[in-house]
C-alpha cells in the first residue's frame, strides 16, 4: 500500500499538514504536496474510473501526462471537473471527488462493462449503432452520454466565482521549461542582453535534475537551480514565471502562457488564471521529456505506475506507492528509481529488465546494493484488481505461455523509455525524426516550424530536443508489448490508454479492418482522445499499428499535436470580458435618462437604444401605441444619437459623392438635405440616409444606426485603395453629436418655447433644408428631415450638451405632453409612410429598383458603385420580386418574415413561393395590421389579394396595396 | 447656456493605478499633408507637426499624431471651436480638414507605477521602450483607443465617447488589487 516515508521530501514542509477530502473523507497531507502526493500518502491508491469499461484507476505519473487521476475540485462556484490530482497543489481545506462511477468508487455497477470486453472491441459505437440512423440521436447518444461521461459539468445556476485575466507581453526569446536545458537556455539568451520569458509550469524550477541527484557545472544539480533562477530573477531583461505552461505554439512567434496565479490559493483577491498573449521572436521548448508505460497485460491496474513517477514522489514528497515495488524496464533510466526506493528502505524485490544482458553503471549499482536484476524477462500478467498484489513473469522472447515466477508486490513501476515533448515544436509544423538508436520522434532540425522570415522560430533543447545525460547507460531495447509474441488473451488486457480504454488488441483490430492510417486509427479506436491526448499513449500505440501494418514505425508517423498542451480554463480565455465588460456598450449622451425613465432596451450593434418607455403596468405594446399617437396628434422625442454622421470634405468631394451614393450629390445646394442610396459593387443596397450640404466642399452624410462604422471603413477604402490621388478627407462625427428628433403637428412649437435665435418659419426653413444657430443657448444643427410623415426636426447639439438639451425640450414640451419614443414607434411609423429600412427591406440580395427606389438612381451619372452590377441580367429581369404593402383582409398582422406560397416545387424539391414579408406592425394610427413585403410583379398587382403563412402554420389572405399608408402626399411633414 | 458634461462625469478608481476620467477635453482633428498642418499648428498654437506615433506639448495644448496625414489636438474644452476657427483660416485654400471633436471622445488619465502592467492586459502594445511623449493607436480589450505617456508614471488612454464606461470598467477591473504582474518594471 501507498505511503509516507518517515523522513525526506525535498518539497514538503511537515511543520504544515494540511487537511483535505477526497469523496468526503477527510485525510491529511502536507504544505507542499501536489494532491496526488496527498492521496498516495494518505494510501489511496484507487482514485478513479475509466471511461469506456469503469475499470479502477490509480495514478501512472507525477505531472500533465496523468491519464487516470481526474477529479472534480471544489464545490458550488468553484468547481471544476477532469483536474489532474498530480498538477493540483494541495491547500488546507481541498475537497476532490473522483469521476465516472456509479453508485461508488470502490462499487462501480458500470465496471459489469469489463465483463463484457469482449463485446466492447475498436469501433464499438460505430458498428454497433450505425442504424437504423434516426435512432442515433434520441436512443443511442443520450444512452451513450449518460454512461460514458467524464467529469460532470458544474451546475448551470452556478457562476464562476473567480477572476481572470489576460497580458500582452513581447520578448526576443521565450523559454519554455524551467529544467536545466530550459535555465541554460534562458540564461545565454539573457547574458546577450535579449529580453527573455521564462516559464516552468510546476511551481518548482530544476525539472528530472533535482530529483536524480545529478551534479551540473560541478554542482549538486539543486544548489546550480537554486543560483540560477536567483540569478535570471535579477535581471531586467528577464521575466520569470513559474506556475504558467507554454500552451500553444502559433504562427508569426504568438505564443500562448497560462499562469496559474492562485489555484493554490482559492479565494484570495487575485485573478485565478492569467492568460500570456506573446510575440516571441523564437521560441525555445526545454519541455523535457516524458516516459513511456509498457504494455503487459494488467498494466491499467492502480499501483503500476511511472518509473520516474515513483522516484518523483518518492524524493520530492516522500511518498512510496508500496511496500514492496518492482520494476519492470527496457533501459538503464529505472534503475535509477530502484536505487531511490532502496535509499529510502522500500523494498525493491526485482529489477525485470527484458534486455538479454544487463551492463550498465546503473544496473551495475543497483546490484551492488543487493537489489536483484532479472535479465530476459517480461511482466506477462499483473495480479490484482484495485491494487497490485504480484506480477507473473515470463521470458520476454515468449507468448506468456510459461510463467517461470510470480513476484509478491503491491506496486510495480515501468519503464520502456522515453520520449521528447515534442509538442511545441510541433504546433506550427515542426517534424519530426526518428531516432532509431533511442526509439523515439525528436524535432528534425532541418524542418523547423517557419516564421515570417522563412526562417525556423522553435528551438528544442535538452530531453526535449532528444538529448539525454545518458553517459554510461547501455542501450535500450525497444519494446512496443511485453512479452514480444504476448498472446491474444494477453494483449487483450495490455492498455495503450488506460483513461479511454483502448488495448494493444484494439489498435491489432483496427488495422485488420484497413484502418491504415494513424489519424484515422486514433478516431477509430479513440486511441489518444482522452484528455491527456496520448501523452503516454500514442508513440506505443502507433508503434502496435505500425507493426500491425508490417511497416516501420516513421513510415506510420504520428497523429498532429494541436494546442493547448494540456487543457486550459475557458475563464482564462474569456479573461476580462464578463459580466458587465463581457462585451462593450455603447451609450448616447441620453442613455442614463431613458434608464431612469424604464426604457425597455433593444440592441442595435453595440449601441443599446430604447424600444419604447413603458409606464407602470402598460406593456409594450400599449406603450408603443401610445408613443405613436403622441406624436401624430401632438409631439415626441426621439434619441437619434446614434445615427453615422460623416463629414466629406475636399476639393473633390462632389466627385466622390457621386461615386458612393446611387443619386446626384453634387448639385445638391448649400444649405439643402436630400435622401440618398449607397450600394455596393454588385449594385445591392448597403445604407440610405440624409446628406446634407454644409459648404461648397463639405458633405454631412448620415448613415444608418448599425452602418457607421463599415460605411466609414468603407469611404477610406474606396478613397486610401482606389482614388488615392482624389482630394477628398473623411471624418466619422458620429459620436461627436446628440441628435435628438422632435416630432409632430406641435414640433416647431417646443422648439420656439426653448428658444432658437434663427427663424423656425416653413417659409424661411423649409422641409429637406438644414440650419445652424442657438437653440435654448446651445450650438446646434437642425435638420427639416421626417422619418415619420409628421413634421420633424432633427436637432444634432454637442454630444456633451446632449442631456441639458434633451432637458430642455422636456421641459418646453410639458404643455404639449411631450413623450420620448423609442426604436419600435419609429419603425412603425416609417411603415406607416412606406419608408425602407435597411435591414428589413435589404438583406444583401435587394436591389433598389427593388423597392420601387428608381427615382434615387441617377441616369445621368457615368458611373457610381453599383452602377454596372444593376445592369447584369438577373437584376433586370422583370421577374424580380419588387415592393409592395400588404393588408391582411381580416385586420391581422402578418408574421415577420413569412413567405407567399404557391402551388409546386422548385428544382431542390422546395416549396413554390412568390413573397416574403419584410416589415409587418400593428399600426395605432390606422387600428389594423400593416405589412410591407417583396413580391413577385408586385407593383403590377395592386389589389390582388395573395396568401402569406400564417403563424398558426395555414395561410393569412392579403390584399396587395400601395407601400404609404399614410399621407401619401406628403402634407403633414411639409408644413 | 449649459456646461459640457463628459460621459465619464469625472469618475475616479483607485487599484494598481489610479484611474480619473480628464472631464471634457477640446480635441481638434486635422487631416492633410503632415506639413501643412504643422505650419498651421505653428501659426496658430506655436506647436508643430509630431514625428510618427509621437506626442508635441507645450502650454496651450498636445498635438498627437494620428495616421500620416491626420493629427489630433488636445486642449482646454472652451478653446477648441475657437483654435478650430483659427486653423480653418490658417488653412484656407489647402486640401486639409479641421473638425471639432471634443463631445466625439472620452480621455481617462492612468497613473501609478504599474500602468504599463495594467494597460497590457488590455492592449496588444509593447510598452518595454514606450517613452514619454510616445503614442500608440490600438485596441483597449474590445474597442479601439490610443495612450500616450505624458510623463513616466502618467499615461493618457483615448476612447470613443460611447465606449467610456466600458474602457473605464475594463481598466478598473483588470488594476484591481492582487492583478500585480511585475511585467514592466
Amino acid at each position: 500500500m501507498s505511503h509516507r516515508l518517515g523522513t525526506g521530501g525535498r518539497l514538503i514542509d511537515r511543520a504544515r499538514p494540511m487537511d483535505f477530502t477526497f469523496n468526503g473523507k477527510s485525510m491529511r497531507g502536507y504544505a507542499g504536496d501536489s494532491l496526488g502526493a496527498a492521496l498516495l500518502g494518505a494510501g489511496q491508491v484507487l482514485v478513479g474510473r475509466s471511461f469506456k469499461y469503469h475499470r479502477p484507476r490509480g495514478i501512472v505519473a507525477s505531472g500533465a501526462e496523468e491519464p487516470n487521476a481526474l477529479v472534480g475540485l471544489g464545490e458550488g462556484q468553484r468547481f471544476e471537473p477532469n483536474q489532474r490530482v498530480t498538477t493540483t497543489e494541495l491547500f488546507s481545506g481541498l475537497k476532490a471527488v473522483s469521476q465516472n462511477h456509479w453508485p461508488s468508487l470502490e462499487f462501480d455497477v458500470g465496471a459489469v462493462n469489463a465483463k463484457l470486453w469482449r463485446f466492447f472491441p475498436a469501433g464499438f459505437y460505430y458498428k454497433t449503432f450505425i442504424s437504423p440512423r434516426p435512432l442515433w440521436k434520441h436512443v443511442y447518444e443520450p444512452i451513450i452520454r449518460r454512461s460514458a461521461g467524464l467529469g460532470k459539468a458544474p451546475d448551470a445556476e452556478t457562476r464562476d466565482a473567480d477572476r481572470y485575466e489576460q497580458l500582452y507581453a513581447y520578448c526576443d526569446v521565450i523559454v519554455a521549461g524551467g529544467g536545466v536545458a530550459g535555465l541554460k537556455a534562458a540564461r545565454q539568451a539573457a547574458d546577450e542582453g535579449k529580453r527573455v520569458i521564462l516559464t516552468e509550469q510546476n511551481p518548482h524550477f530544476g525539472g528530472r535534475a533535482v530529483v536524480d541527484g545529478i551534479e551540473v557545472e560541478g554542482q549538486a544539480a539543486e544548489d546550480w537551480v537554486k543560483a540560477q533562477v536567483a540569478a535570471l530573477q535579477a535581471m531586467p531583461n528577464v521575466t520569470v514565471l513559474d506556475r504558467t505552461m507554454v500552451s500553444g505554439v502559433y504562427d508569426h512567434g504568438y505564443v500562448l502562457a497560462y499562469q496559474r496565479v492562485a489555484d493554490h490559493t482559492p479565494g484570495a483577491e487575485k485573478p485565478r488564471h492569467r492568460l500570456w498573449r506573446v510575440r516571441a521572436g523564437q521560441v525555445i521548448s526545454a519541455t523535457g521529456a516524458i516516459e513511456r508505460p509498457l504494455s503487459f497485460a494488467g498494466n491499467d491496474i492502480p499501483g503500476v505506475m511511472l518509473a520516474s513517477a515513483i522516484r518523483d514522489f518518492v524524493v520530492n514528497y516522500a511518498v512510496s506507492p508500496g511496500k514492496k515495488v518492482a520494476i519492470v524496464t527496457n533501459n538503464d533510466d529505472a534503475y535509477r528509481t530502484a536505487l531511490a526506493l532502496h535509499a529510502v528502505g522500500v523494498t525493491v524485490p526485482a529489477v525485470i529488465d527484458a534486455r538479454k544482458e544487463v551492463t550498465g553503471d546503473l544496473p551495475a549499482k543497483a546490484r551492488a546494493a543487493g537489489i536483484r536484476v532479472i535479465e530476459d524477462c517480461a511482466v506477462r500478467y499483473v495480479e490484482g484488481g484495485k491494487s497490485v498484489t504480484g506480477v507473473q513473469l515470463c521470458r520476454f522472447n515468449s507468448d506468456g505461455g510459461a510463467v517461470i515466477e510470480t513476484l509478491a508486490c503491491d506496486a510495480l513501476g515501468m519503464s520502456g523509455g522515453w520520449s521528447p515533448v515534442v509538442h511545441l515544436w510541433s504546433h506550427c509544423g515542426g517534424k519530426l525524426t526518428w531516432d532509431e538508436g533511442r526509439a523515439l520522434f525528436r524535432p528534425d532540425a532541418n524542418r523547423p516550424p517557419l516564421g515570417h522570415d522563412g526562417q525556423g522560430f522553435v528551438t528544442c533543447v535538452g530531453a526535449s530536443n532528444g538529448e539525454f545525460d545518458d553517459e554510461g547507460e547501455a542501450a535500450m531495447l525497444p519494446v512496443w508489448l511485453m512479452p514480444a509474441q504476448a498472446s491474444y488473451e494477453l494483449r487483450a488486457k495490455a492498455w495503450l490508454d488506460p483513461q479511454n480504454d483502448v488495448k494493444v488488441s484494439d489498435v491489432q483490430l483496427a488495422a485488420k479492418e484497413g484502418y491504415a492510417s494513424v489519424e484515422h486509427t486514433k478516431r477509430y479506436t479513440t486511441l489518444g482522445m482522452a484528455t491527456d491526448q496520448g501523452k503516454l499513449s500514442n508513440i506505443n500505440g502507433l508503434a502496435i499499428l505500425s507493426d500491425a501494418l508490417g511497416q516501420p514505425i516513421p513510415q506510420t508517423g504520428t497523429t498532429t499535436f494541436r494546442p493547448p498542451y494540456t487543457p486550459i480554463s475557458i475563464g482564462a480565455i474569456g479573461g476580462e470580458a464578463r459580466g458587465g465588460i463581457f462585451q462593450p456598450l455603447r451609450k448616447t449622451p441620453i442613455y442614463d435618462w431613458h434608464m431612469a425613465q424604464g426604457a425597455y432596451w433593444e440592441p442595435v450593434g453595440h449601441w443599446r437604444r430604447p424600444y419604447c418607455y413603458p409606464k407602470t403596468g402598460e406593456t409594450h405594446g400599449d406603450a408603443v401605441k401610445r408613443e405613436i399617437n403622441q406624436v401624430r396628434k401632438s409631439v415626441g422625442l426621439l434619441d437619434a444619437s446614434t445615427l453615422g454622421k460623416i463629414i466629406v470634405k475636399g476639393p473633390d468631394a462632389g466627385r466622390f459623392m457621386d461615386m458612393l451614393y446611387t443619386n446626384m450629390m453634387s448639385n445638391l445646394k448649400v444649405g439643402k438635405c436630400r435622401y440618398g442610396l449607397m450600394c455596393n459593387e454588385n449594385g445591392f443596397l448597403s445604407d440610405d440616409g440624409v446628406v446634407a450640404r454644409l459648404s461648397e466642399d463639405t458633405f454631412l452624410c448620415h448613415t444608418t444606426s448599425g452602418g457607421a462604422d463599415r460605411i466609414h471603413g468603407w469611404m477610406e477604402d474606396w478613397l486610401q485603395c482606389e482614388w488615392w490621388d482624389w482630394k477628398v478627407h473623411v471624418v466619422n462625427l458620429t459620436e461627436q453629436y446628440a441628435q435628438i428628433a422632435v416630432v409632430g403637428p406641435n414640433a416647431r412649437k417646443v422648439i420656439e418655447k426653448v428658444g432658437a435665435d434663427f427663424d423656425l418659419s416653413a417659409e424661411s426653413f423649409p422641409f429637406m433644408d438644414w440650419k445652424e444657430g442657438k437653440i435654448g443657448g446651445i450650438e446646434a444643427r437642425a435638420f427639416r428631415i421626417s422619418f415619420s410623415g409628421e413634421l420633424s426636426y432633427e436637432i444634432a447639439v454637442p454630444a456633451s450638451k446632449g442631456q441639458a438639451f434633451w432637458d430642455k425640450l422636456m421641459a418646453a414640451g410639458a404643455e404639449f405632453g411631450v413623450m420620448p419614443y423609442g426604436t419600435e414607434a419609429l419603425h412603425v411609423m416609417r411603415a406607416e409612410k412606406g419608408f425602407i429600412m435597411i435591414g428589413d427591406e435589404t438583406d444583401g440580395t435587394v436591389i433598389p429598383q427593388d423597392l420601387g427606389l428608381n427615382w434615387a438612381i441617377s441616369k445621368k451619372k457615368e458611373d457610381f458603385l453599383g452602377k454596372r452590377g444593376m445592369e447584369r441580367e438577373a437584376m433586370v429581369s422583370p421577374d424580380r420580386w419588387q415592393l409592395v404593402g400588404l393588408e391582411t383582409l381580416d385586420g391581422s398582422v402578418l408574421p415577420d418574415g413569412a413567405l407567399a406560397p404557391l402551388p409546386g416545387k422548385n428544382d431542390n424539391g422546395q416549396q413554390e413561393t412568390q413573397g416574403r414579408v419584410t416589415s409587418t406592425y400593428f399600426s395605432p394610427t390606422l387600428g389594423k395590421g400593416i405589412a410591407m413585403g417583396i413580391v413577385h410583379n408586385g407593383p403590377k398587382r395592386m389589389g390582388e389579394v395573395i396568401q402569406f403563412q400564417s403563424a398558426a402554420g395555414g395561410t393569412v389572405a392579403a390584399r396587395i396595396v400601395d407601400p404609404c399608408f399614410y399621407d401619401k402626399a406628403g402634407e403633414k411633414q411639409n408644413v | 447656456m449649459s456646461d459640457a458634461v463628459s460621459a465619464l462625469n469625472g469618475q475616479r478608481a483607485s487599484g494598481l493605478v489610479d484611474l480619473a476620467d480628464a472631464g471634457p477635453m477640446g480635441m481638434i482633428t486635422l487631416r492633410g499633408d503632415l506639413g501643412l498642418l504643422g505650419g498651421a499648428l505653428g501659426s496658430v498654437l506655436g506647436l508643430s507637426a509630431p514625428e510618427l506615433r509621437r506626442v508635441v506639448s507645450g502650454e496651450k495644448g498636445q498635438v498627437l499624431w494620428m495616421s500620416p496625414d491626420e493629427l489630433l489636438v488636445v486642449l482646454p474644452y472652451a478653446e477648441a471651436p475657437g483654435v478650430a476657427a483659427a486653423l480653418e483660416a490658417a488653412l484656407a485654400g489647402q486640401f486639409a480638414t479641421v473638425a471639432v471633436v471634443s463631445d466625439a471622445r472620452a480621455l481617462i488619465r492612468v497613473s501609478g507605477a504599474q500602468a504599463r502592467d495594467v494597460l497590457a492586459k488590455l492592449m496588444p502594445i509593447d510598452f518595454a521602450d514606450f517613452a514619454v511623449g510616445e503614442l500608440r493607436r490600438s485596441r483597449l480589450a474590445q474597442v479601439a483607443a490610443a495612450v500616450w505617456r505624458d510623463s513616466a508614471d502618467e499615461w493618457s488612454v483615448v476612447c470613443f465617447r460611447s465606449v467610456a464606461g466600458y474602457a473605464f470598467e475594463a481598466l478598473a477591473t483588470v488594476a484591481q488589487p492582487g492583478g500585480e504582474v511585475g511585467l514592466y518594471h
